[in-house]
């Protein structure tokens, strides 16, 4: 009997359990999806808004959560009212040729302290850790004046200079080059290769994964770059999409055209958006390597 | 050996070269220009040598406010979104199904331009002619009365600010939380289990004791990026912040050295090396605090 009893509590106990933790478990998935929503509303609120027409964003007082008449208009106005054409293809040069002169720097440098031998090397590495300490905002200043001093305001030299080494790209690389066993340079160097040549042959194509990290979150940090393109052009030829918004916003369409303003920001998420859903693995694994954020 | 000595510097060159024009004579540079008293942008002379920039800036009041603005977005943001952002990565790590899905979405914000995304901010809080705008309808709807968050009280600048603040810098804290929870070993849970410890527990003297390392270096990093917010404020103010009253440090060190108020290299770098000494003093409290509770 009395152990028919405690059969009874028993399974009392266990279905007590799980309905706790049935319960705990929609608590934590409301609580994710929430959120979630509160993550992408404002890319829908974005995507909403921008197909909207103007007359019908405006007749409005309750914005409407769905639109039943899409428009493309306002991306037509984005291009041709303001130039947005322009500084989308601004922010592209930019972008890949600080790109593709930062990862020239930054090879040689890493392969140097990764692979060569020569006197003073540590002490090199040491004082380019230390300016990893450095902020920006410190030397920004004096930059300014520099690239106005060489007149080199408005031009895409002024943008793209100050910007092409990173120390922390630098350290990344290294770390991962010294993970080649030297077995393969000695040998490299027993058939008389160059060091120049196994660095193309041989480093890189191993080190390829880490590189292609390098490069994203480059590219990232490059589309994102807002405070110096906004010092150095006050010539609309050479904004790039982030002072393309602000003119936008403060001179574009007119204050209240917001479906188009929208639209304008929509044009410029999108490639970011794009690279994020093909990458986001590499994407995220190399920003938790160390990656801050600016 | 003298031929490799020279090799390895010849590598080195792009990147010394860079980076001497462009930080370490910039570093030595500030410190001269933050002493150089009446300085003149045009025919690059000054008066003497003195403390006076840093006197000046220190009385202006746009400095002030804009130091005020930024300690109380610090004081804000960083607590809470560390904290949402701990709660956010404990419920990702006690789920498996459309964990992935979740981890992505969340991480979204990361990969956006803030000064776009930070129009939609604007669009959603402002109070128009033509509409209360999303979230005084959502407040109405709860039976507040709608305010103008763009153009309105302080308060209500300050509340959008710090939400779009948190929103820009969760998904950092949460990729990082997150990993650092997955790393902890499982057999530390195992061992608890058996012993029958409690949820909480476990929590408090497992979980967070393991991952505290992490948690550390998101308030340290998490200060050091709150102290030197400023496009966040231009996307949402426009760059005119000083009007708005929503200026930070940063934005003053560029307001300085640029725009309408600019053409003062020397006060920009008077504040911004102040700037550098707050973040300096923060970073060290942070430290001394850590090291103390480690020797505890």
């Amino acid at each position: 009997m009395s152990q028919v009893n405690d059969q009874k509590t028993l399974d009392q106990i266990s279905r007590a359990a799980k309905t706790r933790k049935t319960i705990l478990n929609v608590v934590i998935y409301v609580f994710l999806a929430l959120w979630g929503l509160i993550v992408l509303f404002p890319f829908y609120w974005m995507l909403l808004t921008s197909i909207k027409s103007y007359s019908s964003y405006n007749a409005e007082y309750i914005p409407k959560f769905f639109t039943l008449s899409p428009t493309l208009q306002n991306y037509f106005d984005a291009f041709t009212t303001v130039d947005l054409g322009r500084y989308f293809l601004n922010t592209i040069i930019f972008t890949v040729a600080t790109t593709a002169l930062m990862v020239v720097v930054i090879t040689l440098a890493a392969f140097a302290f990764a692979r060569l031998e020569f006197k003073g090397k540590n002490a090199a590495f040491g004082i380019f850790l230390s300016l990893m300490m450095i902020p920006t905002e410190l030397v920004v200043i004096t930059n300014f004046v520099t690239i106005t001093n060489w007149d080199m305001r408005n031009t895409f030299w002024g943008l793209i200079l100050p910007s092409v080494t990173s120390v922390f790209y630098i350290y990344l690389l290294k770390e991962n080059f010294e993970q080649i066993p030297d077995e393969l340079y000695k040998a490299a160097k027993v058939d008389g290769t160059s060091d120049m040549k196994y660095l193309l042959k041989v480093m890189i194509p191993i080190c390829k994964p880490t590189m292609v990290t390098i490069v994203i979150l480059k590219v990232i940090e490059c589309w994102n770059s807002y405070v110096w393109p906004r010092l150095i052009t006050d010539d609309a030829k050479y904004f790039l999409v982030s002072n393309g918004i602000q003119e936008i916003r403060e001179n574009g369409f007119g204050r209240e055209n917001i479906p188009a303003m929208m639209a304008a920001v929509m044009v410029i998420s999108i490639p970011l958006i794009i690279l994020f859903l093909i990458f986001h693995k590499k994407i995220m694994e190399g920003v938790s390597r160390g990656g801050t954020k600016g | 050996m003298k031929n490799n000595n020279l090799k390895g510097w010849l590598y080195l060159l792009p990147a010394i070269l860079f980076l001497g024009i462009f930080m370490v004579y910039p570093l030595i540079d500030v410190v001269v220009y933050s002493f150089e008293e009446g300085y003149n942008f045009a025919s690059q002379t000054y008066r003497g040598v003195g403390g006076y920039n840093f006197s000046y800036v220190l009385h202006d009041p746009f400095f002030l406010q804009a130091v005020k603005n930024t300690f109380i977005l610090v004081i804000i943001t960083v607590p809470l979104s560390t904290g949402i952002a701990l709660l956010i990565s404990l419920a990702l790590s006690s789920i498996k199904p459309l964990k992935e899905l979740f981890q992505t979405v969340f991480f979204l914000p990361y990969v956006t331009n803030t000064l776009a995304v930070g129009l939609v901010f604007m669009v959603l809080f402002k109070k128009t002619a033509y509409s209360d705008g999303m979230i005084n309808l959502l407040i109405q709807a709860f039976g507040g009365s709608s305010v103008d968050f763009i153009d309105g009280p302080y308060w209500a600048k300050m509340l959008v600010t710090c939400l779009y603040t948190i929103w820009v810098v969760m998904p950092f804290k949460i990729l990082i939380l997150t990993s650092a929870l997955a790393s902890v070993n499982q057999q530390y849970y195992n061992a608890a289990k058996v012993d029958g410890t409690s949820k909480f527990r476990i929590f408090t003297r497992i979980t967070l004791p393991m991952i505290s390392p992490m948690i550390f270096y998101l308030i340290i990093t998490g200060f050091i990026g709150a102290f030197k917010a400023y496009s966040d404020e231009v996307a949402l103010f426009g760059t005119n912040l000083n009007a708005a009253g929503m200026n930070t440090i940063v934005g003053y060190v560029y307001d300085m050295l640029y725009g309408d108020s600019g053409g003062y290299p020397s006060y920009a770098s008077a504040a911004a090396l102040i700037l550098f000494a707050i973040v300096l003093t923060i970073t060290v409290i942070n430290l001394m605090i850590r090291g103390k509770s480690n020797a505890a």
